[in-house]
Parts: C-alpha cells; sequence; structure tokens
C-alpha cells in the first residue's frame, strides 16, 4: 500500500468536519425557531456524531445511528409535527415564569457539562484500538448479549413504557372525543 | 494497478455518479419505452433512433428551466430536499459488490450501510414535502412516512432472516457463498427455509413500496395528489428527485440480486464476473417496471393493511422457520 501524501491532514480533516458538523447540528436543533428545521439539525447532529462514532472505531454503531436517529426519531418526530398545525405558534413572550425556567435549565446544563468534563478529564479510558471488534455478527451478538446486556434490557424496558404511555394516551384522548 | 486508496475511492465514486446518472437516464427512456410497449402504442420515437436521445433532450430541458422557490416555502430545506433523496442513493452504492474486485469499500457491516443510508431517503421526501408549504405535499409527505415506516419492518424482518443464513454482513462474502451452481444461490436454499422464495417476493414487494413505486407510488399519486411532494418543484429540482427514484431503484436490484441471486456468480459455476451481475439487476429492474404499468395503484388503507396484517406475520414465519432449522442441522 502506498502511503498517501498528507493523508493525516486528511483524516483530521474529516475528524473536524465531524465535529463541526455535531456542533453546527446540535445549535440548529436548539436554536431555530422552526420546528421542523429543529428536526433537520437533530438529523445532522446525529450524521456528525455517527461520524464520531467511526473514528473511536466502532462503524456498527455509526451505522445503527443513523438508522435509528435520523431514520426512526427524526421521522416519527416530523411525523408528529404534521399531524399538528402547519403554521408556527407565534415564540411565547418573556414573562418571570419563562426567564425561571430558563435559568433552571440553564443551571442543569452547566452542571451536567461541568461533570461531563470532569469525567473526561479524570476518568481512565481505554484507547479505541484496544475495543475494536471486527464488527462481524458474532462479535456484536456477543458484546449485546453479555458485556452490554444491562443497557441492551434497559432500552427494552424504556420502549414498553413509550409503547404503554402512547396506549394510555390514545385512549384518554378517545374516550374525550 | 495500484492505487492509493483515496484515489481508488475518488475514481470510484466519480464512476459511481456517472452510472447513476445515465442509469436514471435511460431507466427513464426504458421505462417509457416499455410502458409504450405494454399499452400498444409506441413509445418516444422523435429524437434520435428509437427515441434514444428523448432522455438527453429532456435534460436539457430541465436545466434551462428556472428553479423556482413558492413564496411560502421554506427556503433552505426546499433546495436542500432534492440533493438529500440523490446522495444517499449514490452513497450506498459505494459498498455494493459488482464484482470481485469491483467494489468502492469492501466493509463488513455494508448491509447495515445500505439500510442506514437509505433510511435518509425517507426524511428527505418528507422535508421536500413539508418545506412545499402545498396541502398535496404534505398529505403526499405524511403517506411517504406511514407507507415507508409500515414496509421497513417485514423488509429488515427479511434481511435479518437472510442474515441468520449467511452469519455475515459483508456483501462479498454473502455473495463468494453463494459460488457454484445456481441453487446455491440464497434465492433456492430451501434447506434452511423452505419459504425462502416466498421471503425474496416478500423482500421486492418491500422495495417497490420503499422506493415508491407503482402500484405502491402513494406519494406521487398522479390522479390524486398532482405529484404528490415533488409538486411545487420546478426545472432541476424535479428532475433530480426523478433521477433520485430511479437511482434507489437500482440500489433495492442491486441489493436483492446480491442477497438473493448470487451477485456476480454466474450461475453456471464457471464464468463468473461484472455481466452476470448487470444482467440480474437489469432483469429485476425490468420487473419492477413491468409491475408498474400492470398493476394499478393500491388503496391507501389496503396498502397499510398488506404490510401490517400479511407481510409481516409471514416475514415473522419465515424468521422463525429458519431459526428452527438452522438449529436442527
Amino acid at each position: 500500500m502506498i502511503p498517501f501524501p498528507a493523508s493525516d491532514f486528511i483524516v483530521g480533516g474529516v475528524f473536524l468536519l465531524a465535529v463541526a458538523t455535531t456542533a453546527a447540528g446540535a445549535l440548529i436543533a436548539a436554536l431555530s425557531t422552526r420546528i421542523i428545521r429543529s428536526v433537520a439539525g437533530l438529523a445532522l447532529c446525529s450524521i456528525g456524531l455517527a461520524g464520531l462514532f467511526y473514528f473511536l472505531g466502532s462503524p456498527f454503531l455509526a451505522l445503527m445511528e443513523i438508522l435509528i436517529y435520523v431514520g426512526a426519531v427524526c421521522v416519527t418526530i416530523v411525523f408528529a409535527i404534521m399531524l399538528a398545525e402547519p403554521d408556527e405558534p407565534a415564540p411565547e413572550a418573556r414573562s418571570s415564569r419563562t426567564v425561571l425556567w430558563g435559568g433552571l435549565a440553564l443551571a442543569v446544563s452547566a452542571l451536567i457539562f461541568w461533570s461531563l468534563w470532569r469525567l473526561g478529564a479524570q476518568g481512565h479510558w481505554t484507547p479505541p484500538a484496544a475495543r475494536v471488534t471486527d464488527g462481524s455478527v458474532k462479535a456484536i451478538g456477543i458484546s449485546l448479549l453479555t458485556t452490554y446486556s444491562m443497557a441492551f434490557e434497559l432500552i427494552s424496558l424504556l420502549l414498553l413504557v413509550a409503547i404503554m404511555g402512547a396506549l394510555v394516551v390514545a385512549r384518554s384522548g378517545r374516550a374525550k372525543a | 494497478m495500484d492505487f492509493p486508496e483515496p484515489i481508488r475511492l475518488l475514481a470510484f465514486l466519480l464512476g459511481m455518479m456517472a452510472f447513476v446518472a445515465v442509469n436514471a437516464a435511460y431507466l427513464v427512456w426504458a421505462e417509457r419505452k416499455g410502458a409504450g410497449r405494454f399499452q400498444r402504442r409506441p413509445g418516444p420515437t422523435e429524437v434520435g433512433w428509437a427515441g434514444l436521445l428523448q432522455p438527453v433532450a429532456d435534460g436539457i430541458k430541465l436545466i434551462s428551466k428556472q428553479v423556482i422557490v413558492p413564496p411560502g416555502a421554506d427556503p433552505i430545506l426546499f433546495r436542500v430536499a432534492p440533493l438529500l433523496v440523490m446522495a444517499p442513493a449514490m452513497m450506498t452504492l459505494a459498498v455494493i459488490p459488482f464484482s470481485e474486485t469491483l467494489v468502492g469499500r469492501d466493509i463488513n457491516v455494508g448491509l447495515v450501510f445500505v439500510f442506514a443510508f437509505g433510511a435518509i431517503n425517507v426524511m428527505a421526501i418528507m422535508m421536500g414535502g413539508w418545506a412545499s408549504r402545498n396541502k398535496y405535499a404534505i398529505i403526499s409527505a405524511a403517506r411517504v412516512v406511514s407507507q415507508d415506516v409500515a414496509y421497513e419492518i417485514p423488509m429488515l424482518l427479511v434481511v435479518i432472516t437472510l442474515l441468520m443464513v449467511t452469519g455475515t454482513m459483508n456483501l462479498n462474502e454473502i455473495v463468494q457463498q453463494q459460488a457454484g451452481w445456481f441453487w446455491h444461490w440464497n434465492l433456492f436454499r430451501l434447506d434452511v427455509n423452505p419459504l425462502m422464495p416466498v421471503t425474496f417476493i416478500i423482500f421486492f414487494i418491500c422495495m417497490l413500496a420503499e422506493t415508491n413505486r407503482a402500484p405502491f407510488d402513494m406519494a406521487e399519486a398522479e390522479s390524486e395528489l398532482v405529484a404528490g411532494a415533488f409538486t411545487e418543484y420546478a426545472g432541476m429540482g424535479f428532475g433530480v428527485f426523478f433521477m433520485a427514484e430511479y437511482a434507489n431503484i437500482v440500489v433495492g436490484c442491486s441489493l436483492a440480486t446480491v442477497l438473493f441471486l448470487g451477485g456476480w456468480q454466474s450461475p453456471f459455476g464457471v464464468g463468473s464476473g461484472v455481466i452476470w451481475f448487470l444482467l440480474k439487476m437489469y432483469a429485476l429492474v425490468f420487473t419492477v417496471i413491468w409491475v408498474r404499468w400492470t398493476f394499478p395503484r393500491t388503496q391507501f388503507y389496503s396498502l397499510l393493511n398488506l404490510s401490517w396484517k400479511i407481510l409481516i406475520p409471514i416475514s415473522m414465519v419465515t424468521l422463525v422457520l429458519t431459526c428452527i432449522l438452522l438449529k436442527l442441522t
């Protein structure tokens, strides 16, 4: 294999692109006033995240990120938006209540950011190379049912709760009508 | 020839773009010609010999038209949507093995790659429909979502069935397992799943539904929704949607060829190569066109009933049957 000139720069550039996509997508999702653009931002953010997962040596997880978040979650959100009214409601006027909730949200996110940063700076992380699996079906199946079985079961519990919640909401809605 | 990997990849992607463009142009011609023959009329004949230059003329016409963004539309999403429909189709072609060596990236999770990028398609059509601010487009977008979500389930169940037989998600390995005479193809692997041909038919039906082809073209139902999600698009914006439809058909048929029909393997065990892949793929593409001009459009409710009440139970049965037979052997 011939080493390609400046391949380090290209890989670095692609990594920065993934980071920029994630950040830009998140910012669009949070700051946009049109809800459909927020969803598009979320989708962009997921694609950027998929790129980051790829750089962490997990192409399977990267593709699952796109398949589930862009293909299922964003589609579901947009579907819900479409069933609602197509015109955007006017933004709520600033009142003492919105300021309170906004301040609270800011404090919580600052706390989360700080603790994640502490965790990232102090935690002992296995370098990616040691965790790379060959991405085969067998390896994924083994890790899903042994190492990550807890997460796997928790996700199924979450989905069960989501389905039951949807049923409850749908039932009460029909009784009212 | 030993090119450095980035250059090889770039060349492959350029080749893929040309392949997609030529396919889109000439599949439109084939579609119109086929439609003509199915309806006992000649189809396009005026431009060039047997109308062969018709796609070129259409292309020039579409490019020379103005791209109009309606005043109420979301200008960014409206412009981005056609590109988002086209790009994933081209990306998925990068992992499809056309022959043993002619493959963009031979990655281990090739099958997931195809489905992951295929999922962006739905999002893009929906964004185009919503951004148009047109009632036909919004109805069409809502239909696309419920249809594609409904048909994604049996399709993935079928793929899981196949995955258990092959044990790998690497598309090239899947093809290599099907070497030899044509009864080694996954379509005829009756020893692991006596319902394999049924599984293939389910896959094909789901592929028709996912690419929004008749009889499942609820998204574009001309007689009810003008042109559905594409109503507000003029010029090349519409042209790109149109090309993307054919690009997606090519991707779907390529995947069906790789998964069920032995990819680039020859049916007689000797002389495998890219020619067999193209033959099988275009036979499937012809079937897609044939189905479109033979069956009328279904109703929306029977479309959803077909998926939820027939295809999903049957694909569940084939899944469980394959599980049992694989465990027994």
